[in-house]
């Protein structure tokens, strides 16, 4: 039997996306140490530099981690912020100062959790409403909630519970080690598990992966879920560094858009269907870096904030540019009509 | 004869309470490539997904090797071996060959973990035993051709074990080269027992490929026979009722003066282009994919202007920077993406047809207020003579069949009453009745208004048959000039760049 010759496209070299944000991350903390050196700023990277970079990763990377799943999946969530406030009172409420209630506390923050996504989650794929709009809804409503019910700070979590926010090893908080173990396994869940490659389909071309036999909907719940999941994470980690809950604590540091602007600047794409949680792990800690240096510097947050958006911007740009001259190579020439 | 792999009996379907399909039986029988033909509209396409499991019959069985099969998703129609290759490619650009092709079906270990070994060797496998080993299971489908694209999307077809294989114009994303290589694949797949229901508008293709043709129309089966026993006449008589012959209107008898001239052209994706179109003139360009058909439409219309040389409008020579500038200088440009770039789907077929003249009010200003035929620029009025089925202006475009989606993207170029008309593949995906209808369009816009057509088409029949003249285009530059009515073997030479020398010798 002869072989069809069939015409090769050429290879082009190309760093991908995770690579770049690691590169960036690298370059950055380089510039950044003689920045803050010439300055007079001290060193960056001494205990202290280090361990307020990683602190400063743990609850973003958390929060970006579970959003990078369900951007993945061609989704977002804009009910994390509000919902990591709600998880860490839950959080404190429950456990409520006593010891033996650290457990029962933990699971009831999460199964609140695990229900936001689940609704998210169908109200997107069964009631088929925007993602945006849906998780926008959602955000409202528990707004509502925690402004009908709070007026501050409630609960108080255990002195015991308070060192998952506090012990740390040398330098790197414990904390911080157990988001990286979590990265891996979200890691390990996207580029290695059959639903993780389903949330890759779903976000690349959700119709493509229905008729490929892909059960859809139950791919973008499950997203939603872990993606909530994470959220309420966050807010009990955030419980116990903060020894009580607060309704505003997720609001406040904007982990809504901060954590969809790490997994963009990590390289995922915001349509879905490419990326992964490396790059957003990567993208978290440029965000933290870039805070520290300005900490160090001493420099004002107008000038912080226009800074940390120009480089998302920028970022994007550029993943956009990457991809866009890689499409003009292959796209098909007669569009596949009809 | 032994028993067929499929027996489709009394299929019914209505969408919407409106019938699509009436009562269809089919057969396919292991080894065969039976062709399904007819217009659009017709119900190839829904009898198709009926057997794929993605419609379910309002009326109707389906057996497979004997038993009734309960088609109620496209898994359960997976499961017993009917796989389907879709018009579209249904490839995830981002994800490696092996990915996709176990896409939905991943192996894995511990029910969970996707076992990524087995999944590359078996697609290796696959692709091994369609005579294709040189297509790596881990390359990212976005690296592929088009045509490899294909492969791989036929690869996962038959990773269900796939007994059946149905496919929806395959052709229409290939290039004429490519589609060689499709038939070598589908001749394989047959060799190896599969059974393939081919469905298609390029006639050439069934009789190429087909043991057996069946024809619908509006949803019910004109005829069902052994290729051999049906002629090509007879087939196009029993899609549309007319002959192949009366497809095409007659040529220009007069021409007037050049109103689209370019001398030695070039960009990144053109050479040395030197050519003229006259007014009332249909000037057809063949080539094969690449050879710079697509680049030289997209020059003429600004899209991707010419860095080289110069090109004159009514004598003026004129700089295209854009394709705002193009239409300001009355150049209009079908191109061959209806869906894409040629429509707003969402929108109602007015506005629409409303498009290029709202958004270049302001281009136009200064330009003389031209007038098209029948001396009246209203859209409706417009619409309604182009036969776009009358009183639907206001439905979404979508909705719409492909040969009225390409009448109301003409409707909106000459809303500006153009000059110049560029058209790339204007009937790709249309169906033969639909077809007669836009040549006729075109003719009679050459005709009665003087416009100068340039008619972009890697449809041979539709390049001689319309065009006054014909430009052959080879590796970026025009290979030659053929009168009116060449053969197919002049223009194929021309393209494959055989006479490439003489043709230079002998063309202006």
């Amino acid at each position: 039997m002869t072989t069809i010759a069939l015409p090769a496209r050429k290879v082009q070299f190309r760093l991908d996306a995770t690579a770049i944000v690691y590169l960036a991350l690298f370059a950055l903390l380089v510039i950044g140490s003689i920045v803050v050196a010439a300055r007079g700023g001290g060193v960056l990277l001494d205990q202290a530099g280090i361990l307020k970079i990683l602190t400063g990763c743990t609850a973003l990377g958390l929060v970006a981690i579970g959003q990078t799943l369900a951007v993945v999946a061609g989704s977002l969530d804009l009910s994390v912020a509000y919902l990591i406030g709600l998880c860490s009172l839950v959080t404190a409420e429950v456990m409520a100062g006593q010891g033996s209630m650290m457990l029962p506390a933990v699971l009831a923050a999460l199964g609140v959790a695990a229900l936001v996504g689940l609704v998210n989650g169908v109200v997107i794929t069964a009631l088929r409403v925007n993602a945006f709009i849906a998780t926008l809804g959602m955000a409202l409503i528990l707004k509502g909630v925690l402004e009908s019910r709070y007026t501050g700070p409630a609960g108080s979590t255990t002195k015991d519970f308070q060192r998952l926010g506090y012990d740390r090893i040398g330098p790197v908080p414990v904390s911080f080690l157990l988001l990286l173990l979590v990265a891996v396994g979200a890691w390990w869940f996207l580029a290695r598990t059959r639903p993780g490659y389903h949330m890759y389909a779903v976000g690349g071309d959700i119709e493509s992966a229905r008729v490929s036999g892909v059960r859809t909907s139950r791919t973008i719940v499950l997203a939603h879920v872990l993606c909530s999941l994470a959220a309420g994470a966050t807010g009990v980690f955030l419980a116990s560094r903060l020894g009580s809950g607060a309704p505003y604590v997720g609001t406040d540091a904007g982990y809504d858009l901060q954590s969809i602007a790490a997994v963009v600047l990590g390289g995922t794409v915001l349509a879905g269907g490419r990326g992964g949680v490396a790059g957003t792990v990567g993208g978290v800690m440029i965000l933290s870096v870039l805070d520290t240096i300005f900490d160090d510097l001493g420099v004002n947050s107008f000038f912080k904030d226009v800074v940390r958006g120009v480089i998302i911007i920028v970022a994007v740009a550029l993943y956009a540019r990457g991809r866009l001259a890689r499409r003009r190579l292959v796209t098909p020439p007669a569009g596949a009509d009809q | 004869m032994t028993d067929p792999l499929v027996r489709m009996t009394g299929i019914r379907k209505k969408f919407f309470g409106v019938p699509v399909l009436r009562g269809v039986d089919l057969e396919l029988y292991a080894g065969e490539v039976h062709a399904l033909v007819g217009e659009n509209g017709a119900g190839k396409s829904t009898l198709m997904k009926v057997l794929a499991g993605i419609h379910k019959p309002t009326a109707g069985t389906v057996e497979v090797a004997g038993e009734t099969l309960e088609l109620s998703s496209p898994r359960a129609a997976q499961d017993s071996g009917i796989a389907i290759i879709h018009q579209e490619l249904t490839l995830l650009p981002d994800r490696t060959v092996a990915e996709n092709v176990f896409l939905g079906r991943e192996p894995t270990r511990y029910g969970i973990v996707v076992d990524r070994r087995r999944m590359a060797a078996e697609t290796a496998r696959l692709l091994d035993w369609l005579g294709e080993p040189g297509i790596s299971p881990t390359a990212g489908v976005r690296g592929l051709s088009v045509a490899q694209q294909q492969v791989v999307e036929i690869v996962k077809a038959l990773a269900v074990d796939a007994r059946v294989l149905a496919m929806d114009e395959p052709t229409a994303a290939l290039a004429d080269h490519e589609v060689e290589l499709l038939y070598t694949m589908v001749r394989r797949l047959t060799e190896r027992g599969i059974a393939v229901l081919y469905v298609s508008h390029r006639l050439t293709e069934v009789y190429d490929l087909s043991q057996k043709i069946t024809v619908l129309k509006d949803g019910a089966m004109v005829t069902s026979r052994p290729t051999t026993q049906l002629s090509s006449d007879q087939l196009v008589r029993a899609m549309v009722g007319r002959e192949l012959g009366e497809l095409f209107p007659d040529r220009a008898t007069e021409t007037g003066d050049v109103r689209l001239e370019i001398r030695a052209g070039g960009n990144d994706r053109l050479r040395d282009v030197d050519l003229t179109v006259r007014a009332g003139e249909i000037v057809g360009v063949a080539g094969l994919q690449g050879s710079g058909r697509t680049a030289l439409a997209q020059a003429v219309t600004g899209v991707d202007p010419l860095a080289r040389g110069e090109l004159l409008i009514d004598g003026r020579p004129i700089r295209l920077r854009n394709p705002r500038a193009a239409i300001a200088a009355g150049i209009a440009y079908v191109t061959e993406d209806r869906k894409s770039e040629g429509l707003a789907l969402h929108q109602p077929v007015r506005d629409n047809a409303l498009l290029v003249r709202r958004a270049s009010r302001g281009a136009l200003t200064g330009v003389r207020q031209r007038s098209v035929p029948g001396g009246s620029t209203d859209v409706d009025d417009l619409l309604g003579r182009l036969a776009v089925t009358t009183g639907r202006s206001n439905d979404e475009v979508r909705y719409l069949s492909g040969g009225n989606q390409q009448k109301v993207v003409m409707a909106k170029w000459l809303a500006i009453a153009p000059r110049v008309l560029v058209v790339d593949e204007p009937t790709r995906g249309i169906d033969v009745g639909a077809r007669a209808a836009l040549y006729e369009l075109l003719r009679g816009l050459a005709r009665d208004s003087g416009v100068a057509i340039l008619m972009v088409s890697s449809e041979l029949p539709e390049v001689i048959g319309m065009s006054d003249r014909v430009l052959v285009m080879h590796r970026g530059s025009i290979a030659g000039e053929l009168p009116a009515g060449p053969t197919e073997e002049a223009v194929m030479e021309l393209a494959t760049g055989y006479t490439t020398a003489l043709a230079n010798g002998g063309a202006t």
